[in-house]
């Protein structure tokens, strides 16, 4: 039986072009919206803002689209951000580090930290969402511990040009951004290990049988989720210019609502690093206008879980028919 | 009038008739063999009696009802019962609590456990099984397990019981109480019909036997007017139609693969030796140990003990990666499952397995993947118009093709064939013959699994048959047939 009722085909010609360019459609329509709405969104400091303010998420969105690709999720992402925050803090101001020794062991540290989860994940068979929620509980303890719960401050005035420097008119944070997502690209477009993502994300089975070690592969993808995080989290320090227990609450899920609305499939094995670039950019543009234009925080909440369940309910109806 | 009757059922799946205009009586009370080779069409026989295919043709006549199709709800209202393999049974449940799973008896709102527990107790005083109803079924070894199912089945009032191999996942005293039942519930007057590929048995329980053979109905007779011999010769007995691409004969003196007493993952002791140049036919039926025995070769199962040498080489390995890594490759027998990254292009799938060799400073030489993925499109000749195709657009024998590709690109010494043509078409297949030739040809070794003995008999060079994980026969060119080789792996 042939389907050839007029609406039908127009939705199925607008789902070909939604899935491709959707994102940058919404993007779009959003920077209207605000640019008509407010007079002060469209203007050169405001948006060069939004780019700062999105870019620690960008950074850790980077790491966190490997780790769905190959099918898993890691949720401790916004807790490693707070605990590099604060050993990097610590190290510093309490043991009188010198800023780079510092942040160079607190990167090594949420590197481990990743890497642990990837470990327990590949060899125990337990479900990432279980392992990397534990994870978060328990490095957040280990953050309240470090500091007590107070904020840490009185850094060495140059580490602040991480986060609050500019290049030109280019803040330093989106520089950093942008030379991640860069090499996010790069490992997914042309080396093996990005290759490999997409194998084991698409199909473990065949990728092991095709003699791709998948554990390693593991190891290797929440190794670099937990030290892109730790990026993230010695940017906002910088930037904050104190260390805070709570600088990376939440990010987890900004960074999910990102990559899903970027087109990364919660099922593994697709997706890409330009397009989550637009999603976070839609995150960044839909917080900075509601705040424009007033909106309460509260409000901001209910829009931002509602964005990521609309994402997930779309990559759903998409890749439905693989399962 | 019979109990059951199947008139003229035909169903077709996409390029395949698996039922061709099938025509079988069952009489009540008795106890009727179905037979035949893998995909004789007996699955999806029980399938259309258990409502879960709806065939193109033909009747169902139940009881002087008759239907165009059956709904699963309707076969069992009409008293059709299924035992399977594969159980459906919940582990965490009681034995009472799964023989009323969802016709639970209640009190009120409240399950009724010891109501249960009694109606089920009764059940198995009748059947003499000694089952305690409150155990949990999680605690009950495999035979057990299945006669709760029979039970369960009982319970429902069945007046037809379908068994499907339910010998096979048996020990030898489990299947003996196996075929007390069976002989106990047709005494109560309950019909069955008993799929199975072991000959004893079916001789010592039924009264009538059906051989199918590519999707059709070949004979049904009293188990009293054949034999062994007969019946493998019927099951087997389609004339050699298609033409095997002509190899001259390469097979070489030089062993290249030796296997010692090699066990573990369900086959035990399995000694054999590949030769430079030669095909290797794997003959079995299914649950024989052949993929199981390829699994243990790739490195994807560990082995409990024994000796494999390649290339004078002993070769252990942990991953399919070292085992790709010392010159093996395998050709599995689940395409989509196993072998191809459907939402990859041709040409990454091509490439994964030898990534890492066309790659410095970890990254990929993309000119070079294109090279190899293009010379490899032209050489086995994958009809695509262009490399950048995502597999999942690709016919089935396309599809294996590209795994194909990929194994010839990783340049091995032995490659193992898991059932290479499964599902695929006429074309592609002579053409993936005509590739294990060229393969041997150039002094390389095949092990090749197939459950089509049309194809062992044509490509292979010899043949060892296994059975039960074991290897019962093995076989030179002059003495194979579909009878010798059918004999050996149906016995027991």
């Amino acid at each position: 039986m042939k389907d050839s009722s007029p609406l039908k085909t127009i939705g199925r010609v607008a789902a070909s072009i939604g899935k491709q360019y959707g994102i940058y459609l919404v993007l779009l329509t959003l920077v209207l919206f605000f640019s008509i709405a407010s007079e002060n969104f469209f203007v050169s400091s405001n948006l060069l803002n939004v780019a700062r303010q999105v870019s620690m998420m960008g950074i850790a969105a980077v790491g966190f689209a490997f780790v769905l690709l190959l099918g898993g999720i890691d949720l401790s992402i916004g807790s490693l951000v707070s605990l590099v925050n604060i050993v990097t803090a610590w190290l510093m101001v309490n043991a009188g580090w010198n800023p780079v020794l510092a942040v160079l062991v607190a990167l090594a540290l949420s590197a481990a930290v990743g890497f642990s989860n990837g470990w327990i994940i590949a060899n125990l068979q337990m479900p990432p969402i279980i392992v990397t929620l534990a994870m978060m509980i328990i490095i957040e303890g280990v953050a309240y511990l470090i500091c007590k719960g107070l904020p840490i401050f009185g850094f060495p005035k140059s580490f602040a040009v991480i986060g609050q420097g500019y290049v030109g008119p280019v803040p330093i944070p989106v520089i950093i951004m942008a030379v991640i997502m860069g090499l996010g690209m790069f490992i997914l477009r042309s080396t093996y290990f990005g290759r490999y993502f997409y194998a084991v994300g698409g199909n473990e089975e065949a990728a092991e049988l095709s003699g791709i070690d998948v554990k390693r592969v593991k190891y290797l993808v929440y190794s670099l989720s937990g030290f892109f995080a730790g990026i993230a989290g010695i940017v906002i320090l910088s930037r904050t210019n104190s260390g805070q227990v709570l600088s990376g609450k939440g990010l987890e899920f900004d960074v999910l609502t990102a990559c899903v609305l970027g087109g990364v499939s919660v099922s593994g094995g697709v997706g890409k690093i330009s397009n989550v670039l637009a999603g976070i950019l839609v995150l960044g543009v839909l917080s900075n206008g509601l705040v424009l234009l007033d909106v309460s925080q509260f409000v901001q909440m209910v829009i931002k879980g509602s964005v990521l369940l609309t994402a997930v309910a779309l990559d759903c109806l998409q890749h439905r028919k693989k399962t | 009038m019979p109990l059951l009757q199947l008139k003229n059922i035909t169903k077709r799946y996409p390029g395949v008739v698996a039922l061709n205009h099938v025509n079988l009586d069952v009489e009540k009370g008795e106890v009727h063999a179905l037979v035949g080779e893998n995909g004789a069409g007996k699955s999806t026989l029980i399938k259309v009696c258990t409502g879960a295919v709806v065939p193109a043709e033909g009747q169902i006549v139940i009881g002087g009802q008759e239907f165009a199709a059956l709904t699963p709800r309707l076969s069992v209202q009409m008293g059709i019962a299924v035992i399977y393999q594969e159980f459906n049974l919940v582990d965490g449940l009681s034995v009472a609590e799964n023989i009323f799973l969802g016709r639970a008896i209640r009190k009120g709102i409240v399950i009724d456990r010891k109501a249960m527990a009694n109606q089920a107790a009764e059940i198995f005083r009748q059947l003499e099984i000694d089952i305690d109803p409150n155990e949990l079924v999680a605690n009950l070894t495999v035979g057990y397990q299945q006669l709760v199912e029979i039970a369960k089945a009982v319970s429902q009032n069945a007046q037809i019981l379908i068994m499907d191999e339910p010998s096979a996942p048996l020990t030898q005293a489990e299947a003996e109480s196996l075929y007390a039942m069976v002989e106990k519930l047709k005494a109560s007057g309950v019909t069955i019909i008993y799929i199975s590929h072991r000959m004893k048995e079916v001789f010592r329980l039924s009264d009538r036997i059906t051989v199918m053979r590519d999707g059709q109905i070949i004979e049904t007779m009293n188990a009293a007017d054949t034999n062994l011999d007969d019946l493998v010769k019927l099951m087997v007995g389609r004339e050699l139609t298609e033409t095997y691409p002509i190899r001259k004969d390469c097979v070489s003196d030089e062993v290249l693969l030796e296997v010692e007493n090699l066990s573990g993952n369900g086959v035990h002791d399995i000694n054999l030796q590949i030769r430079k140049g030669e095909v290797l036919g794997l003959a079995g039926l299914i649950g024989a140990g052949r993929t199981e025995l390829a699994e243990l070769l790739f490195g994807v199962k560990p082995r409990t003990g024994g000796r494999v040498v390649l290339n004078g080489k002993e070769l252990h390995p942990r991953l399919p990666k070292e085992a790709i890594d010392c010159g093996i490759a395998l050709v599995p027998e689940d395409r989509k499952r196993q072998g191809v990254l459907l939402d990859v292009d041709i040409k990454g799938n091509i490439s994964m397995a030898i990534l890492e060799r066309i790659s410095r400073f970890f990254t990929v030489n993309k000119k070079e993947e294109k090279r190899i993925a293009e010379h490899y499109k032209e050489s086995i000749r994958i009809k695509t118009p262009t490399l950048e195709q995502k597999v999942k657009n690709l016919s089935g024998g396309n599809q294996q093709k590209v795994i194909i590709a990929k194994w010839l690109a990783s340049e091995p010494t032995l490659v193992i064939f898991d059932e290479p043509t499964r599902g695929i078409d006429v074309g592609a297949k002579s053409e993936i013959y005509a590739l294990v030739n060229r393969l041997v040809e150039s002094g390389k070794a095949v092990l090749m699994i197939s459950s089509e003995m049309e194809e062992l008999i044509g490509m292979s060079d010899r043949v060892l048959v296994l059975r039960d994980g074991r290897i019962v026969g093995e076989l030179e060119r002059k003495e194979f047939n579909q009878e010798t080789i059918m004999g050996l792996a149906a016995q027991g």
